[in-house]
């Protein structure tokens, strides 16, 4: 490959995508990354809250469930930094653990979303003809549905586990995936060096697991990172229609429930988990658009 | 054009079937019936009420039944209202969420529409940063926090807005229906952006700039057609999505409309009226999504092409 | 270059703008509805839940009881102020020495709303029709009492003239009870008694049809205060002033509007816009800001009900009576009513609601957490060692959960024991507890008539209402048999108190507090007495149009 020292940007940007060689996409990619100020800044700010949410057990001020009935709820002041709620419990503490449910439920939940998605469209875009026609099409339609009339119900039945919550919020969101990985398959597969792999009697299944799929982790990392505020959205949404997360674990959506009845009186009560909610689907949003911005600028917007 | 119809109408009910079918034995698995009462019931007075609603039966035979009164459009009796069947529950609540979602699409689709193109016919300046951001912020933030923001803000510290109800006192559909919309007319407002950006770059665009057309003519004739393509193609999800949002406004404006009685419904494991709105909304999402279909093939002459040489 | 068409764009919004508002009905933010009320005599009432019907023989609950105390009148009515009986459709009554043969002489001017007369026949036809099992009514049992009856709802009787009620002719009604039932006459007034207008009922469907026609607007036929004019599901409910009613004279409302509204804050924030004069309740934050501030507009009252929890006695660390009773001696309700509950609810130390109508039971046990750890020990759990990890049970709701994370804390400072919180959907918590899949569970249990046996005759070995296991023959011996045939109040009330002494010792239930009812009332509507069962007789109410204005905000 010829060595890319005096072509415009964008012819830059279109080799370098022609390629197969991971290696230069991700150092360009990476500094591409490093001049969006806004997505690193929100990378900092994602991690910041990664750490906070691992480390909570040990850094938070106070007891999860530890009350305070003759306190109540106060507002923020030097002892409760973010104030107390009904109970007295502190909210700075309530909205540490939350962000442990909350993060963990966008991650794992977009986990399986991407694993079933890359999965699918692999597969449909692979195998191509009948397959693909079949594959998707159940996607279109499974597109179409009122999802969220399935969740309430599923929740409703099968009472609220978290792993119900996770496979139920991935089941949704794995379409999306799956529409942009056969995309990225189709276009792969037009590629010599898969012609060549299946020439020398490579099985398929081996075809798509050595090659096909560590080529479109480009776009899987984008989607996945725009999929996250989706799930958390959605996880925030059923708990607080009273169908996600229960307590006495809480998430941000639970808190915000919560704070919505009394907040009137104590607007921290919503003001708070509200704002942290908000700051990470920024933060995810930011971040999802510089990578795409970075790694693969041809996708369009949306 | 209509073989496309057709056979999309067509693919669509065994879609259809399969919905009902699982929310039907989905809602029969659920724990807690739809008598389960306080105050101990006799079992005679079980056995009554049992019989009324077929639930004595085999649940095969309750099913065969449903579908038979599916097909004559009777949803069946409402466990809930004894006098009502869901069909009149639905009737009742049905214009309230239509009306609000159909402000609300209203109100997502010109805000949205306005400020994509707005932002995306000057891209890279403040005129495009600002309106982003703001749409950042649209999507960035649920329908349940930026509703009791409003109602904070408008109804409580201002007392400019009634902040429950739906047209039993005036201006009560305003917060609401901003609830609801705001976060799609973000939505639509990037995807409008994206598309106008798209199209301006097309070489017939050029071609009419050059041959010296104003460029409202432009923008108006040419580029927003193309530029409404990914918008019309929204509409189907963006309406799903409209009523799935309506669960919460309707929650947290107390409003009297289907999503409310959605939920409700769940809780109190009143299957009829679960298996009817569910039916309901399917069905009329499905209609929504062939409509944006058959739309977004009458705009855009090469799906148009495309579809003519598939056949 | 664009701004023409963003011109355009925007005047589009803003004309779309205006009709959303336009369409709104008008711009102004007009009266409010205590305003127009007041002028017009319609009483905005706040009432909770959607109500699911309006036949009495089909619901169950206090929504609806409110609606139907307007739309029909049973044999005695209830005076606000002391509950006892007064006369409503029937002008006099007469009770036979063994106390089980009563007469009632109807009204000569009692119509219905159509304008028909009321006959004895029409409560002889009611209450067949109340006693049909196809009709599934929840509340039959309330009719019980009546000779017969019982085996008539089961099947044992096919003839319906053996049940103990006959017009002897238009205008006089007999009824043969059972026992001496001394609250037999406050059974009267609920609404499962009411007598219903045959034709009508006939005329839409079968007798024992539930759901049929005749409770819509324009069908509905009743003997009350006001009948019903409109009817917008889960919207309001209008009723208007029955012209046919007997005492109409004396009624000086001209119609009510039954707002449901569930969500209690929501009602609240509706109240201090001025439409409502009254509401359901109050959300429990708000109880101490009205207090201090508003504490003219606070209308709180004991309500004859019980919180309490219920233990499933059959689990063998729960089968032990000192571990009951140590649980129940180390719970503060003192602190719990005026920290967590903050509604001024009366802590209960019986199970019985105080001085209902004269009945007062003895204190089963105090607050005593030494003694609690002492009687823990003799059961075999010194300090809580060796006691299983135990779950609470209630039904998903805010305000459950803040008592049972308080007492969980309670039991575990004072006892060392380890409880853990389970919460479930109101209809699976329900299927649980009734069917015993539970260890400790929430209850709550508001009497059906003000007398100590709708809060006693539940533990009976056989009461379907009981669900903990536990019973006790001599508590069976003292309810089912001996308070019946007692004839003497203060005879019956030392058995019951007797009864209830067993029932505190063996503690198969926890009391924890009498409730309270509480709602805001604007000032301007007048006449409303408090009573322990929240009745409202709406004959007194008066609305004072000089009062809108008053601040509630």
């Amino acid at each position: 490959m010829p060595e890319p020292t005096q072509y415009s940007k964008d012819y830059l940007r279109h080799r370098l995508l022609a390629t197969d060689k991971g290696s230069s996409l991700w150092t360009d990619g990476w500094g591409r990354l490093k001049n969006n100020t806004l997505a690193i800044v929100s990378l900092g700010i994602l991690c910041c809250f990664c750490f906070v949410a691992l480390f909570t057990p040990i850094i938070a001020p106070y007891g999860y469930e530890e009350q305070n009935l003759i306190l109540g709820a106060v507002p923020p002041s030097l002892d409760h930094w973010l104030g107390t709620d009904i109970f007295g419990r502190d909210m700075l503490t309530r909205i540490m653990y939350g962000s442990r449910i909350s993060l963990a439920v966008g991650f794992l939940a977009s986990a399986v979303a991407v694993f079933i998605g890359v999965l699918w469209g692999s597969i449909a875009g692979y195998f191509g003809g009948r397959t693909d026609i079949f594959m998707m099409r159940l996607v279109d339609i499974l597109y179409a549905l009122p999802f969220m009339i399935f969740i309430v119900l599923l929740m409703v039945v099968f009472g609220r586990s978290m792993l119900l919550l996770f496979l139920a919020i991935g089941a949704v969101e794995w379409l999306t995936m799956a529409r942009i990985v056969r995309g990225q398959v189709l276009d792969l597969k037009q590629q010599e060096f898969i012609e060549a792999a299946i020439s020398l009697g490579l099985s398929h299944w081996i075809v798509i697991y050595r090659h096909l799929i560590p080529n479109i982790l480009t776009p899987v990392i984008i989607y996945t990172t725009l999929t996250i505020p989706s799930v958390m959205l959605l996880e925030a949404f059923l708990s607080f229609l009273g169908l996600g997360i229960q307590p006495p674990e809480s998430s941000w959506g639970l808190l915000i429930s919560y704070g919505v009845e009394t907040m009137e009186e104590y607007p921290w009560l919503i003001f708070f988990p509200g704002l942290f909610l908000s700051i990470t689907l920024f933060a995810l949003n930011f971040l999802g658009d510089g990578l795409r911005d970075a790694l693969d600028p041809r996708a369009s917007k949306d | 054009m209509f073989h496309f119809i057709s056979s999309r109408f067509f693919q669509s009910i065994p879609v259809l079937l399969i919905v009902i079918t699982a929310t039907f034995f989905l809602v029969r698995a659920a724990p807690g019936g739809p008598f389960s009462a306080e105050k101990s019931v006799p079992p005679e007075v079980v056995k009554a009420l049992e019989a009324q609603y077929r639930l004595d039966q085999s649940i095969w035979q309750q099913y065969t039944s449903y579908l038979v009164d599916l097909s004559r459009g009777e949803l069946g009796p409402s466990f809930r209202y004894p006098g009502r069947t869901v069909n009149e529950l639905i009737a009742a609540g049905l214009p309230v969420t239509a009306e609000l979602a159909f402000y609300a699409l209203l109100v997502a689709v010109f805000f949205g529409v306005s400020a994509g193109v707005y932002a995306g016919l000057k891209p890279n300046t403040i005129h495009d940063y600002l309106p982003m951001s703001v749409a950042m912020i649209g999507i960035c933030m649920p329908s349940f926090l930026i509703g009791p923001l409003l109602v904070l803000l408008f109804g409580i510290e201002l007392e400019w807005l009634p902040v429950s109800g739906w047209g039993s006192t005036p201006g009560d559909k305003i917060l609401p229906t901003l609830t609801l919309g705001l976060g799609y007319a973000a939505f639509i407002a990037r995807l409008s952006r994206g598309g106008i950006i798209e199209v301006m770059t097309q070489d017939y665009i050029r071609t009419a700039k050059a041959k010296g057309l104003p460029s409202r003519v432009i923008v108006l004739k040419h580029a927003l057609r193309g530029g409404l393509i990914p918008v019309v193609a929204f509409l189907g999800p963006a309406f799903a999505g409209l009523l799935s949002g309506s669960f919460v406004v309707e929650t947290i404006f107390q409003i009297p409309g289907l999503g409310r009685f959605y939920v409700q419904a769940a809780f109190n494991r009143d299957y009829t009226m679960i298996l009817g709105t569910t039916v309901f909304f399917s069905a009329l999402i499905v209609l929504f999504n062939l409509l944006s279909d058959i739309i977004a093939v009458w705009l855009n002459p090469k799906l148009r092409q495309q579809y003519r040489s598939n056949k | 270059m664009c701004d023409q068409k963003k011109f355009k764009i925007t005047t589009i919004n803003i004309f779309l703008l205006l009709i959303m508002l336009g369409s709104s009905s008008g711009c102004s933010r007009g009266e409010s509805n205590v305003t127009t009320g007041n002028r017009n005599g319609i009483l905005h009432f706040g009432n909770g839940t959607d109500p699911q019907e309006l036949d009495p023989h089909i619901v169950t609950g206090i929504p609806e009881h409110h609606i139907l105390t307007a739309l029909l009148e049973g044999l005695v009515a209830k005076d606000p102020k002391t509950l006892e009986p007064i006369p409503g459709v029937a002008k006099e009554w007469r009770i036979s020495k063994d106390k089980k043969i009563y007469t009632f002489t109807i009204r000569d001017d009692a119509l219905w709303s159509n304008g028909d007369p009321l006959t004895a026949h029409d409560f002889v036809w009611s209450w067949w029709r109340a006693l049909q099992p196809k009709l599934g009514n929840q509340y039959a049992y309330m009719l019980f009492p009546i000779r017969n009856s019982e085996a008539y709802t089961k099947g044992k009787i096919i003839d319906f003239s053996q049940v103990g009620v006959k017009a002897l002719d238009d205008l006089t009604l007999v009824v043969t009870l059972e026992n001496p039932t001394p609250y037999f006459l406050q059974l009267l007034d609920h609404y499962s008694m009411f007598p219903l207008h045959r034709a009508t009922i006939e005329k839409f469907g079968k007798a024992h049809e539930r759901g049929t026609l005749w409770t819509r607007p324009g069908n509905y036929v009743g003997n009350g205060p006001f009948t019903l004019k409109e009817w917008h599901l889960f919207k309001s409910i209008d009723v208007v002033k029955n012209p046919y009613y007997w005492d109409a004279k004396n009624v000086s409302l001209n119609g009510i509007k039954f707002h449901p509204i569930e969500n209690v804050t929501t009602e609240e924030r509706m109240f201090r816009l001025g439409q409502l004069h009254k509401t359901a309740s109050i959300p429990i934050d708000k109880v101490q800001v009205y207090k201090t501030n508003k504490p003219h507009l606070l209308h709180t009252y004991p309500y004859l009900g019980n919180y309490f929890y219920r233990f499933n006695t059959k689990l063998p660390h729960l089968s032990d009576k000192r571990v009951r009773r140590a649980l129940a001696m180390s719970i503060d309700r003192k602190q719990l009513t005026t920290s967590v509950t903050k509604g001024g609810e009366t802590p209960a130390y019986t199970f019985t609601p105080p001085n209902t109508l004269g009945y007062n039971a003895k204190d089963g046990f105090s607050f005593d957490p030494a003694k609690a750890r002492a009687l823990m020990s003799e059961a075999g759990y010194p300090k809580g060692e060796g006691f299983p990890v135990t779950q609470l049970l209630y039904n998903t709701s805010e305000g459950h959960r803040k008592i049972a994370v308080a007492i969980q804390q309670m039991w575990k400072m004072h006892l060392g024991v380890d409880i853990v919180l389970s919460n479930q959907d109101w209809k699976v918590y329900l299927d649980s507890v009734n069917n015993g899949n539970y260890a400790i569970a929430r209850a709550g249990w508001i009497g059906d008539y003000v007398d100590p046996n709708t809060f006693l005759d539940m533990w009976i070995s056989k009461g379907g209402n009981n669900r903990t296991g536990w019973s006790d023959s001599r508590y069976d011996d003292l309810i089912s048999k001996q308070a019946p045939v007692a004839l003497d109040k203060v005879e019956r009330y030392s058995i019951m108190a007797d009864a209830e002494a067993i029932l505190l010792e063996d503690m198969p239930v926890l009391p924890i507090y009498i409730y309270n009812s509480k709602s805001l009332v604007h000032p301007s509507l007048k006449g409303l007495q408090p009573n322990i069962l929240d009745y409202v007789l709406y004959k007194n109410l008066t609305l004072d149009p000089a009062l809108s204005k008053e601040k509630v905000n």
